[in-house]
């Protein structure tokens, strides 16, 4: 009786050791050609019905078809805290076999790595592929008495902090670009931080505040309530906004750092060959006739980087948001 | 003006038709249930649209969102279990009447005043969107917290039970929205563990508050103090309904024009309507102590306005990309999606698209009503079904509901703590609806003040920012008043008790004399 107990306890651990040592080797034995043979998750760090949200849904519509992935993927929303929650949970508790990815937003997750403690940063994340680029742009209500960037830094300059600017929340896009604009022009005006972007629109056409960074396709869309002013880009977008200038066009040395860039990332850890795989189908699936299309008619500009050009771009994003956060707590 | 007529032949082509009968008996129902709110009900049929003609998807869109809201009174009076923030105020007179034996009733004089104040609505959105959208533009900070605090003034009064309590619970439901982050700066805030990190989300306080303890109330036998009441279901005409609704034309007036105003206000939160004009519909009333005990005036003040407010929400969306409700909020991604940007273009260069939709969302109102009645005649079947198996229901559907608002355990292990302490809360008088508002108005509040003080500080100075201009000062004084005539009812109220006890006592004391 004692001793069947005992060799069937010996069997159970046996072959739990056994289940784990096969569990453990399965990514090893994943074949390119066998990911993914389900479908495929991914964390969106926002509420359903945001840009983000439904931009990723957008990019990923096609994920079913055979050239691309061959499996659907599957968004899950974790909303709060600006994204902080949902990539906590992803940098900490998603599995690292590819069938769990997240979508990023930077500068926002690299910017919160740098600020707050989180448990994500550019170093425990593994990037697949860039779907967008969404730029800040100044802008100001429709009965604004500012109608170019000169006559709001004239103002500006005449009463210092009295210039308000709206934003999407603190440590986005839309707060790096007001830092960047504040510190290369010198003037003194003063950031509100808003819960999200379309609030944010709101103030500025409200006349709440006396002007706003916003995302360029949201401004876009609000065209007939706002002025533009300028662009926080290196090049002025043709497709959308052929007119309004870059800020480096009129002298002030704002770059492209607040360019607000979507796309997929895994979890360091992901299985070498599911990365490649990933990284070569993915920015296809992006580039699709069908997919660009339908990201144009919601006036989502489609910027696609392999996963190559991504790891570079978030490096530098990391060392000049470093070096402008330290700056900011001087 | 009535172009709007040229395109609803539209909404009857069959795939349409079918689309928004599908979706408004589907929205009654997800609205019964504990924790899909609007808002998630809309944001989880926003993928389903993907493949459809962009007014079908709309139709959709709009159904849901016009019979969730009217569906959460289901649970509200049978169960009081509010099916959606927006439904709390419909628990406080709906459910005594369900106990009083006139379940039925109450359900229709939801569903016929859900109808009326719909139909206003929408057709405040027809008529008037150009003329509001700028006046709802208006609303900032400063006036954003001015109405915050007419719903914190709401708070003492809600209710049958004691101020003082409800005060406390109100104060209570503050603290709790302070968890998490901060709104404005992003500092954290009474993080003592992981499953805070969030902060306490709104649904699943809601779910938590109200369901749980009427499952552990299921549980106890029905002998015990604190068991639940079994009540039967009376049969009702809908005529005599429609007749006793219209009598109290009152709450109906009032219901449906704050749920418009609500409704426009972008930011204010679509979920104090009903409760607001609960509030004055009670204070306007000649039997004042009648509400909390099953007074019909009060269903139908808070159902007519949050369904007034679905409407006007959509107006500073069509007109601006200013969404006025959380769920318009969601339908904006809905929106975008198939290439409709909001603006004033919208109304010329996709007419067909939009005014389809807009003519589903007054058809919709109509299916809800005369659907939401049939849901009434049949839910005697689902007050039939022993205890048990009720609160083991509720129990699933409250912590899958809860879990898909953000995917998160973390929701759930909150919304059970918070349903535990309710139910021992509960024994000694305190209720939950002023713990939920005060949830709900601490971070409107709160923001805007940060908001407003910030600008204030480089503008005009804090006094003039919050005290200055005519809506400031009118909405303060809408404030005053509110809180001036709840002491003033207060105190009289007191003075009658005690002249009726001195009068008891002399009474007593002659009878003892003699």
């Amino acid at each position: 009786m004692f001793s069947s107990k005992m060799s069937r306890k010996l069997a159970t651990k046996t072959l739990t050791a056994l289940g784990v040592a096969s569990v453990l080797s399965l990514p090893q034995m994943v074949q390119a050609d066998a990911f993914p043979e389900r479908p495929v998750s991914m964390v969106v760090s926002y509420s359903p019905g945001g840009a983000t949200d439904f931009q990723a849904r957008i990019v990923t519509m096609l994920a079913g078809n055979e050239s691309y992935l061959g499996q659907p993927m599957v968004i899950l929303n974790k909303p709060g805290a600006g994204g902080k929650i949902g990539w906590d949970f992803y940098a900490s508790k998603a599995k690292k076999n590819g069938y769990e990815l997240a979508a990023y937003n930077v500068p926002h997750f690299i910017a919160q790595s740098i600020v707050f403690k989180t448990k994500y940063n550019i170093d425990n994340l593994e990037p697949i592929a860039n779907w967008g680029a969404d730029p800040a742009v100044l802008v100001v209500g429709k009965d604004s008495p500012f109608n170019t960037l000169e006559d709001l830094m004239s103002f500006a300059k005449e009463n210092p902090k009295k210039v308000t600017f709206s934003g999407a929340g603190l440590y986005v896009g839309h707060h790096i670009a007001f830092l960047q604009f504040a510190k290369e022009s010198g003037l003194k005006m003063t950031y509100i931080p808003h819960k999200g972007g379309t609030p944010a629109m709101k103030s500025v056409m409200g006349g709440q505040v006396k002007a706003g960074f916003n995302n360029l396709s949201d401004a876009f869309r609000n065209k007939d309530s706002v002025k533009i002013l300028a662009v926080a880009d290196l090049q002025r977008n043709t497709k959308f906004l052929p007119d309004v200038p870059t800020f480096m066009e009129k002298g002030v040395n704002v770059d492209d750092s607040s360019v607000n860039f979507r796309g997929i990332m895994a979890r360091k850890g992901t299985p070498p060959e599911v990365l490649s795989y990933l990284s070569q189908r993915v920015p296809l699936m992006f580039e699709d006739n069908k997919t660009t299309k339908k990201m144009s008619a919601a006036g989502s500009p489609v910027r696609v980087l392999s996963r190559e050009e991504v790891i570079k771009m978030w490096k530098e994003r990391e060392v000049y948001l470093k070096e402008l956060l330290a700056d900011l707590k001087k | 003006m009535l172009e709007f007529l040229q395109y609803l032949p539209e909404v009857f082509t069959p795939w349409n038709f079918m689309i928004l009968v599908l979706g408004t008996v589907g929205g009654l129902i997800l609205g019964a249930t504990p924790g899909l709110s609007p808002t998630m009900a809309v944001a989880l049929l926003i993928p389903f649209t993907f493949h459809m003609e962009p007014a079908t998807g709309l139709i959709l869109l709009g159904a849901a969102y016009t019979s969730t809201v009217a569906g959460g009174a289901v649970s509200a009076i049978l169960l009081s279990i509010p099916g959606a923030p927006a439904n709390i105020a419909t628990t406080l007179d709906g459910n005594p009447l369900a106990k009083q034996g006139k379940a039925t009733s109450a359900l229709h004089y939801c569903f016929i005043s859900s109808f009326v104040g719909g139909v206003i609505g929408v057709f405040v959105l027809i008529f008037f969107t150009p003329t509001l959208s700028e006046w709802a533009l208006g609303f900032g900070p400063s006036h954003l917290f001015w109405v915050a605090i007419l719903g914190v003034t709401v708070i003492g009064t809600l209710g049958s039970g004691s101020v003082v309590k409800g005060l406390f619970s109100g104060f209570v439901g503050l603290w709790i929205s302070t968890i998490g982050y901060d709104p404005v700066l992003g500092v954290e805030r009474f993080n003592y563990s992981e499953h805070l990190g969030g902060g306490i989300n709104i649904i699943a306080a809601l779910v938590g508050l109200f369901a749980i303890p009427q499952v552990l109330s299921m549980l106890t036998p029905q002998m015990m103090p604190g068991g639940v009441q079994k009540f039967a279901m009376e049969t009702q005409s809908v005529m005599t309904s429609v007749k006793e609704t219209l009598q109290r034309w009152k709450a109906l007036v009032v219901g449906s024009f704050i749920g418009v105003l609500v409704g426009l206000i972008p930011g204010a939160g679509g979920q104090i309507a009903g409760l607001v004009a609960y509030d004055q519909t009670k204070k306007l009333s000649r039997n004042k102590e009648m509400f909390g005990k099953g007074e019909p005036a009060g269903v139908i003040a808070a159902e007519s306005a949050n369904n007034a407010m679905v409407g006007p929400s959509l107006v500073p969306l069509l007109t601006l990309s200013v969404p006025g409700s959380p769920t318009a909020a969601v339908l904006l991604g809905g929106l975008l999606i198939h290439g409709l940007f909001p603006g004033p273009a919208l109304f010329t260069e996709h007419a067909p698209v939009v005014w389809t939709f807009i003519n589903s969302l007054l058809v919709g109102q109509l299916l809800m009503c005369v659907f939401g009645i049939m849901i009434a005649r049949y839910s005697r079947f689902v007050m039939d079904i022993p205890e048990f198996y009720m609160a083991a229901a509720i129990t699933v559907l409250a912590v899958f509901g809860t879990f898909s608002v953000q995917n998160s355990f973390s929701d759930v292990f909150v919304m059970m703590t918070l349903g535990v302490v309710m139910y021992f809360a509960s024994k000694i008088g305190f209720s939950p609806s002023p713990v939920v508002l005060g949830i709900i108005l601490g971070p409107i509040a709160e923001s805007n003040f940060l908001q407003g003080q910030m600008i204030a500080e480089v503008g005009e100075g804090s006094f003039t920012y919050f005290f200055g201009g005519p809506l400031n000062i009118v909405l303060v004084g809408v404030v005053a008043m509110s809180i001036v005539y709840s002491a003033y009812s207060e105190l009289k109220q007191k003075k009658q008790q005690r002249t009726a006890q001195q009068n008891d006592a002399d009474y007593r004391a002659e009878q003892e004399g003699v």
